[in-house]
């Protein structure tokens, strides 16, 4: 390995240690309960950023459609919750008792088949996982194989996050509808609303996002990450090799479909509903967003990229809403026009030369600069 | 507006809160010899944000986002109730101070500043919310944190809290009065529903036809449901043609409905002989469709701008003088005044701002100055308002045909219609 | 007897249906064209396209109001100003945009996506600031208003005739441009294999510019005629958002005639399938419907065969 990829794995190392620091310790130290929620509503956006860092920055399959993956995660985590709000001491004024509100009020007298395995917790968890990644295996499958890809896919998986909005609205019955599964209580008897719990919550995200990071980090190092970067770089002259293309890019849609569905669950935790305006395109597309602002090659880029848009987001439509709108579009072009890896990219290629530099004063002859990653070509 | 002001239009906002200003300063008088009377500590036993001389309540509705065209109206009907309440004394001696939050369009941002409103600022009520999806979000915390909340959005009943008030009518207040007159009205046999997909008009509708089908024993021949946002309304058309139904019932939402008016329009079905009612086109709704696709068509709901009564007429022309005078005032802009009116009066009938003694003494409380003429607090929270029925003219206003001769009782749990 | 329908009627209904079906092909070809050129062309995804309709739609009721005011007596014929002002609106727009921002993305295509995204979020605040928040619509003249009866139950709408002449006529130009002029010619050898194209002489940044620029303008002119159906609104280019790109993928990228076909296939499926499901579900099935097609051939209809 070369001194300037092991220079580049110590500085990941380094940036994780420094989120792992700020997220754990200084956040939690610093802010109240109110805002470390707000923050950790945050980090389940990073979910997902952190999945596309392996799918488009490091395999080039831009997926517009995350949205729906976060939305099912998070669907599958309410079902269960709300079976929980809803036993038939509490819903005892409703036509049927011990059915979810939204049910009783759309004239369905018993729970629908697919909601009752979510009486159970473990199979609930599981669904979290496996339901968003057989639905990405399907696609996959059905694209890769076929070898859709570039722009052909991102269009497709942004249609399907249209379906998928239209059918959770228009199936009200059975999804909650455009309200969402809303008022959400306890876990096996334990209150998620309390402020103890809210801590909780958060430190659970947090652990969640770095085992997830570290995941990621680690399928990267391996033999596979190279190859993924092969396929994102030249992509025919891997197969031409003798490499199943198609399989490397359906296991790593389905790992980012994944992760994303883990950051639905957590985010169905601390919000306390789930709702389709987190599955449809503009959602899908904003995710995508935080990636690319924190850096699409950097998984320590892409969730400072999430904090801090979503920060701004916060602070800046609070006093200037028509400020953000211009700001926010103008941020994203000059990411895409003079910034493509984003945070990441101006840290590795502006501030670490200069530290570099003054590092180097004292130690003689050292190759300061590190190799940035290629420029994906599509 | 019991205030006397120069009679000059022309007078200009800031000209106006100057005015205000000193008008509620020399009526401070009173307040004082209140406050006195009622000291805080009494009034206040929950510690919210109530001082000797000022009361924080909160505004909460989207001024970003998608739902910022709806929700601007009931931002301006809440500040201008504010201002003249103020103007008049404050409430048990107290001015009122707001809070305002951006929800962004976006259901969590709202719990998350509903929750700041209640947990942070210690506000004594909040007016705010306009779609049912915010309302749902921030429905847990206003129960978890005990908060008062006035919703003012006409709504698909189905729900009643403690800590919510709702000035605006539930379903089956605006639906069956409407549906009753339109069948003596009109000699109505068959009706088509149609509507948004989502759960109001989709509730509403299911409102609509078990009263057509149960209770009038009239016939419904189609019932159809588009996504939000849709604008291709051709097909529909062709059917309704196909079954000519006496009566189109449309619960149409947003910017769909200006596409729906104007393929109508085209498709040359003339709704001044084509009878066709909505629950879900206002005055606000009109500025976008245009008065001329949409003449001739019936709307149900309990306040249109142009209702003849000394309330409106001063409501209005307060509205035009704060907002200028293109601004329309639909239905739900008019129940976003009545919030914090009611919260006023209840709180000085509880002698109290303290949430549980206001909730307790909301119901019967009246509102005698309401521009729809007179409201009463039901014990279930809603109100009892008249139920009326307006025609749309071409100027984008209604003409009022028809209005109940009693106060139709909220029932957001209907029995039989569920 | 079928559902509850005659057999005359059932004529009737297929008529109207069919002539519903034309309608939508006839919008979704004009939403589609000026995004098939462009991403045809180049390869770019414009997220802005929507926006750059609603900016035609806007100047369609700057100008109506601009009548109203001026020239009441020339009120009919306002509509055909107003297009060639959308025109030349969004044309011009779409010239600096490429100029400013396109141009520096071509080797990086799913980045001019982030970009496009960016400046439709900046367009409409901007729409927002400019023209508020709320909707506008726009007055037509009486002419377009209104349906021929053809027998008692069949009616023609006229400005659904309008449409359809409109779409005609525009994609006849493009048609032409396409095929008979020299800046045809000069679009299909770069499409075909830019480098060569670049070194027998053509500037193909000039091509990439002047395509660009046209197609922003007849998203222009399409903007202008949804006046007459649809809403106008700083959010409402985002509707049109999934279908559009779906037209244009459906049809093959490269291919006009691809665009032309799958705009009908996708708006007669949806229209039938409207007349049999309610709307949300025709929708849904539709869009799984091309999703599987797509699966199926994933080229589009139409694919150039052209080598890379």
């Amino acid at each position: 390995m070369s001194a300037a990829a092991t220079n580049n794995r110590n500085l990941e190392l380094i940036g994780f240690a420094l989120i792992a620091l700020l997220i754990m310790v200084v956040l939690p130290l610093a802010l109240d309960i109110f805002r470390l929620n707000l923050i950790g509503k945050y980090l389940t956006y990073a979910f997902v950023a952190v999945g596309l860092v392996l799918c488009w920055g490091y395999t080039g399959i831009l997926s517009l459609g995350q949205g729906v993956f976060f939305g099912l995660g998070g669907y599958c985590m309410a079902m269960f919750l709300k079976l929980e709000a809803s036993s038939a001491a509490n819903t005892k004024i409703q036509s049927t008792p011990g059915i979810p509100d939204f049910m009783d009020w759309n004239q369905l007298t018993e729970l629908p088949f697919f909601w009752v395995p979510f009486n159970s917790l473990p199979f609930a968890l599981i669904a979290v996982i496996v339901v968003p990644a057989v639905v990405a295996f399907i696609l996959g499958a059905a694209m890769f194989k076929r070898r859709v890809g570039g722009v052909y896919f991102a269009i497709i998986t942004q249609a399907l996050a249209a379906v998928m909005t239209i059918l959770i609205i228009g199936r009200q019955g059975y999804t909650g509808g455009i309200n969402g599964i809303t008022d959400l209580r306890t876990l096996l008897g334990w209150d998620i609303r309390t402020d103890g719990a809210k801590y909780i919550l958060y430190f659970v995200c947090c652990i969640l996002l770095l085992g997830s990071m570290l995941l990621a980090r680690f399928v990267l190092s391996s033999k596979l990450g190279r190859i993924l970067v092969a396929i994102r770089d030249k992509e025919d002259r891997v197969r031409f090799s003798g490499y199943s293309v198609g399989d490397f890019k359906i296991f790593i849609f389905c790992l980012a479909s994944a992760i994303a569905a883990v950051g639905g669950a957590m985010f169905t935790l601390q919000v306390g509903f789930m709702s389709p305006s987190f599955v449809g395109i503009v959602p899908s597309i904003e995710m995508v967003i935080f990636a690319a602002v924190g850096g699409r090659h950097s998984l320590v880029g892409a969730v400072i990229g999430t904090l801090l848009v979503n920060w701004a987001k916060t602070a800046f439509s609070e006093s200037f809403p028509e400020l953000w709108l211009f700001a926010m579009g103008g941020l994203f072009i000059a990411v895409a026009l003079a910034f493509p890896r984003g945070l990441a990219g101006i840290f590795t290629d502006q501030v670490l030369p200069y530290i570099e530099k003054l590092w180097s004063r004292n130690r003689r002859g050292q190759d300061g600069v590190v190799v940035p990653n290629p420029a994906p070509a599509e | 507006m019991s205030v006397k002001r120069p009679t000059d239009l022309s007078l200009s906002r800031r000209q106006l809160l100057v005015g205000t200003a000193a008008l509620s300063a020399s009526a401070l008088v009173a307040p004082h010899a209140m406050g006195e009377t009622l000291p805080t500590a009494t009034v206040n036993t929950t510690g919210l944000a109530v001082t000797d001389t000022e009361v924080t309540v909160g505004i909460l509705h989207s001024v970003t986002g998608t739902m910022s065209i709806s929700e601007t109206g009931s931002v301006q009907a809440e500040k201008l109730a504010i201002e003249q309440i103020n103007a008049a004394g404050g409430v048990l001696g107290r001015k009122i101070k707001f809070i305002q939050e951006d929800g962004a369009s976006d259901w969590p941002t709202f719990a998350e500043k509903a929750k700041k409103l209640l947990v942070q600022d210690k506000c004594a009520s909040v007016m705010g919310c306009w779609t049912s999806a915010s309302r749902k979000a921030v429905l847990p915390v206003f129960e978890q944190y005990n908060g008062m909340l006035y919703y003012p959005t006409f709504y698909e009943g189905l729900e009643e809290s403690k800590n919510v008030i709702y000035t605006g009518q539930e379903a089956t207040q605006q639906i069956i009065a409407g549906l009753d007159w339109v069948q003596k009205e009109k000699k109505a046999n068959t009706f088509y529903l149609l509507g948004s997909d989502y759960i109001w008009p989709r509730t509403s509708n299911k409102i609509a036809r078990k009263h057509i089908e149960n209770k009038l024993k009239l016939k419904v021949v189609g019932e159809e449901y588009f996504p939000l946002g849709h604008t291709q309304f051709n097909s529909v058309i062709n059917k309704i043609k196909l079954r000519k139904p006496d009566v189109i019932y449309a619960i149409i939402v947003g910017g769909s409905n200006v596409a729906f008016y104007k393929q109508l329009k085209a498709a040359g079905i003339n709704l001044t002989k084509q009878t066709l009612m909505t629950i879900s086109v206002t005055e606000d709704e009109i500025d976008g469709i245009g008065g001329e696709n949409i003449i001739g068509a019936y709307a149900c709901m309990k306040y249109f701008q142009s209702l003849d009564n000394p309330n409106n007429k001063k409501f209005v022309a307060a509205f035009h003088k704060l907002w200028g005078d293109k601004t329309v005032i639909g239905d739900v802009t008019q129940a976003a005044y009545l919030g914090p009116w009611l919260w006023k009066l209840t709180v000085e009938k509880a002698g109290s701002f303290d949430i549980d003694k206001i909730a307790a003494a909301s119901p019967g409380v009246e509102f005698k100055g309401a521009p729809e003429g007179y409201v009463r607090i039901h014990k279930n929270h809603h109100l009892w308002s008249k139920t009326r029925v307006g025609r749309a003219r071409t100027d984008g206003q209604y003409d009022v045909i028809y209005e109940t001769a009693e106060l139709m009782e909220p029932d957001p749990f209907p029995k039989g219609y569920q | 007897m079928v559902m509850g329908y005659s057999l005359g009627e059932l004529s009737s209904i297929f008529a109207m249906q069919a002539f519903a079906g034309l309608i939508l092909f006839s919008v979704f070809l004009l939403m589609a064209l000026g995004l098939a050129i462009i991403f045809g062309q180049m390869g770019v995804i414009n997220m802005a396209h929507g926006e750059f309709m609603i900016l035609g739609a806007y100047m369609t009721y700057l100008t109506s109001h601009g009548f109203q005011t001026y020239l009441p007596g020339a009120y009919a014929i306002y509509f055909f100003v107003a297009m060639a002002i959308a025109f030349i609106a969004s044309g011009a727009i779409g010239l600096a945009v490429e100029w400013l921002l396109i141009r520096h993305l071509y080797v990086r295509p799913l980045d001019t996506l982030l970009a496009t995204w960016g400046l439709s979020l900046i367009m409409q605040q901007a729409f927002r600031s400019i023209f508020g928040a709320r909707e506008v619509g726009v007055q037509l003249p009486d002419w377009m208003m209104g349906a021929l009866s053809v027998t008692d139950v069949i009616e023609v709408q006229i400005n659904g005739l309008f449409v359809m002449a409109l779409t005609l006529i525009i994609t006849g130009i493009v048609a032409l441009l396409l095929f008979r002029s020299t800046w045809g010619l000069q679009v299909r050898a770069v499409v075909t294999n830019r480098t060569m194209s670049g070194a027998v002489g053509i500037d193909t940044r000039r091509i990439d510019r002047l395509t660009f620029g046209l197609g922003c303008g007849i998203a222009g002119i399409a903007g202008s005629a949804f006046t007459m159906i649809g809403s106008t609104g700083p959010t409402a280019g985002q509707l049109y958002i999934v279908d559009t790109f779906l037209v244009v993928v459906f049809g093959g990228a490269q291919s006009l005639l691809g665009t032309v076909a799958s705009a009908l296939t996708i708006s007669q499926s949806q229209s039938t399938l409207e007349f049999f499901l309610s709307g949300s579900m025709a929708k849904v099935l539709t869009l799984l419907i091309v999703i599987g097609l797509l699966m199926l051939r994933p080229q589009g209809l139409f694919a150039l065969k052209v080598r890379r």
